[in-house]
């Protein structure tokens, strides 16, 4: 199953404001755990390795200067 | 001149005088084994009982002190088995199944190997590593008083090699002073600080890890059930970043703490300094006494070539690993048996050479896949950056409430046979419906059949297995016989059987190595397919 990277959350500004919300009030570095307990969480619902591959990939690629200002 | 590195456990093959120290030219041998440990007795074992002679050299007179490797696996105890020893290493073993995995205070998980029925060994025993030497040279005794033509010297350290292209010259020194000998072939298996292959200057290429690791086999008389228990950050005063509590027999439980890269060995290992920190463990009300103990590092790595002309390293010598999964000394008596036909084969005149160059090809293959595995573990267990801790622990934390989290958590994968996918000897997969267990490559899972089991039921040469299915009492090719075993999937009610080696087919036909690997599978007996797949494994064509 190719990676969705079109939009797929039918209320886009609802799970950002939820994602920032879940963070409220931990300090930085229990905030990276909640991050990493969630990447998971998330990688496993994927699950096929193809996708997560390309998720992989793409995540990287957002970092390389080109598009990510 | 010839002082002892270690002290000894049992003295099993004290120095005697060989006639041949008094010859003017050096005896020559067609195979001579450098090193007394596992793997060398193990191979030594198996070039005899096919009536090939062969001499160990090693420059002790026995086992060394330290119960070192504990873990040997279902495999190892299955090729101890066809080498005659596999009975009394069981008697001798503890069987354990259960793992339980902390984090700090907090159990994780735990977890059952849940070894499948219907196998003759368990997935694992326990065992100190000088007992388990002592069983292989107790039945390289019986072998060698029913004429197996194996020879174990004490206290013969060989102090040069001169490699030629057909021979091999070793230097070898005595208590009683020098002498020489010449093989046909030489068999390095002295250990992961191998002096034959410094003396060589060959490559030995890997990653270090740095940390170390302070083990204490300890008698208690504490009730702990037989148990793997393994602690990530252990909540215990200074027992470091990850522990392991094991039973061996005996009463003898290990204990590992991984303590660090900048540690004062001397220190550490004084017994106060170690009773301190098993005391924070066990509870000063506990009662113990220290037998053995030890501070390692490791490295996993592994020479890019095991056959160098005449010269073939096996175990330590050729690869190391991390020993979380337990995959140093199981993959060493893997080598044994991967070697121990081929070079038999060779040196009887019945294969070509370049068979020897297909033990490099396949141990190569599973000396990278232990590598790759017992990095991966080490990588968890040690994590090497904060964001790796990080995550780490995010498994930890999430796999106490979650399922899906537990198959990350890495304390170890423990040590399975590799399957020699895509190697130089297989034949034909010709077996449609057939399980992807027995696929060629494959080591072969035993099975029930009748009152005993499969794997007791190959003869130790090239079996030509049939399942329901009509054949010939042996095929032959060039001189190299195999013998059919005629099996029907009635002869197992469990299913076991049929489930493993027949799978969706209704019959079938596999031609299996003398070291129990699937050379080729069929699904009717064609005897001139069988023929070029027994040439093909004996590396004809």
């Amino acid at each position: 199953m190719p990676l969705t990277l079109d939009p797929n959350i039918a209320d886009a500004d609802r799970f950002y404001a939820d994602l920032l919300a879940a963070q409220d009030g931990l300090s930085e570095a229990e905030s990276h755990a909640f991050n990493a307990r969630l990447v998971l969480i998330l990688a496993n619902h994927v699950g096929d390795h193809e996708t997560l591959r390309q998720a992989l990939d793409a995540a990287a690629r957002a970092d390389d200067g080109a598009g990510s200002v | 001149m010839l002082d002892d590195r270690y002290s000894l456990a049992f003295r099993l093959y004290p120095y005697a005088r060989s006639t041949e120290q008094d010859g003017d030219a050096p005896a020559r041998h067609p195979v001579v084994v450098l090193g007394g440990g596992p793997v060398g007795i193990a191979t030594a074992l198996d070039l005899g009982l096919q009536g090939v002679p062969v001499v160990v050299l090693d420059d002790h007179e026995g086992v060394g002190q330290g119960s070192r490797a504990i873990c040997f696996a279902k495999r190892t105890l299955e090729i101890c088995d066809r080498l005659g020893a596999g009975a009394e290493m069981l008697e001798a073993g503890v069987v354990w199944n259960l793992g339980k995995v902390f984090h700090a205070e907090r159990k994780v998980f735990e977890f059952n190997l849940l070894p499948e029925a219907g196998h003759r060994f368990p997935a694992f025993i326990n065992l100190q590593q000088p007992h388990f030497e002592r069983l292989l040279v107790e039945r390289v005794r019986a072998a060698q008083a029913a004429g197996a033509p194996i020879e174990i010297r004490g206290r013969n350290r060989v102090d040069a090699v001169d490699v030629h292209e057909d021979h091999v010259l070793l230097d070898v020194m005595t208590p009683e002073g020098p002498y020489r000998i010449a093989a046909d072939w030489v068999i390095g298996a002295d250990g992961a600080g191998s002096p034959l292959r410094k003396r060589m200057g060959l490559d030995f290429e890997g990653r270090v890890f740095k940390d170390s690791f302070l083990i204490a086999d300890i008698r208690m008389n504490a009730e702990f059930p037989t148990e793997r228990w393994f602690w990530f950050e252990p909540p215990f005063k200074s027992s470091g970043a990850s522990c392991l509590l094991h039973k061996q027999p005996e009463g003898i439980w290990r204990v590992d703490f991984q303590i660090g890269w900048d540690v004062d060995r001397e220190e550490e290992l004084k017994e106060e300094n170690i009773r301190a920190r098993l005391d924070a463990m066990l509870g000063a009300d506990v009662d113990y006494e220290i037998v053995w103990s030890s501070i390692y590092t490791f490295q996993c790595r592994r020479m890019k070539r095991f056959r160098h002309g005449r010269v073939l390293f096996a175990g330590d010598a050729a690869h190391q690993v991390s020993p979380f999964g337990a995959r140093g000394a199981n993959s060493g008596i893997q080598d044994a048996d991967n070697l121990g036909w081929k070079l038999g084969l060779v040196v009887q005149g019945k294969a070509p050479e370049r068979l020897l160059d297909t033990y490099c090809a396949e141990r190569c293959h599973g000396a990278d896949e232990n590598i790759l595995n017992s990095t991966r573990s080490t990588d968890f267990i040690t994590p090497k950056s904060a964001v790796s801790h990080l995550f780490r622990n995010a498994v930890l934390d999430l796999a106490r409430d979650h399922a899906f989290a537990r198959p990350f958590v890495n304390s170890g994968r423990l040590s399975v046979p590799c399957v020699y996918d895509d190697g130089p000897l297989n034949g034909p997969d010709a077996l449609p419906g057939g399980p992807a267990r027995t696929r060629p490559g494959a080591p072969c899972p035993d099975a029930p059949v009748g009152e005993g089991y499969l794997l007791g039921r190959l003869d130790g040469g090239f079996t030509l297995l049939t399942l329901d299915e009509d054949g010939p009492d042996q095929v032959e090719a060039d001189g190299i016989v195999a013998s059919r075993l005629a099996l029907s999937a009635a002869d197992d009610p469990s299913g076991a059987l049929a489930e493993r080696y027949l799978g969706e087919a209704g019959a079938a036909v596999y031609l299996i190595r003398p070291d129990q690997h699937v050379a080729a599978r069929w699904a009717a007996f064609d005897a001139g397919a069988v023929e070029t797949a027994l040439r093909h494994a004996c590396g004809k064509e």
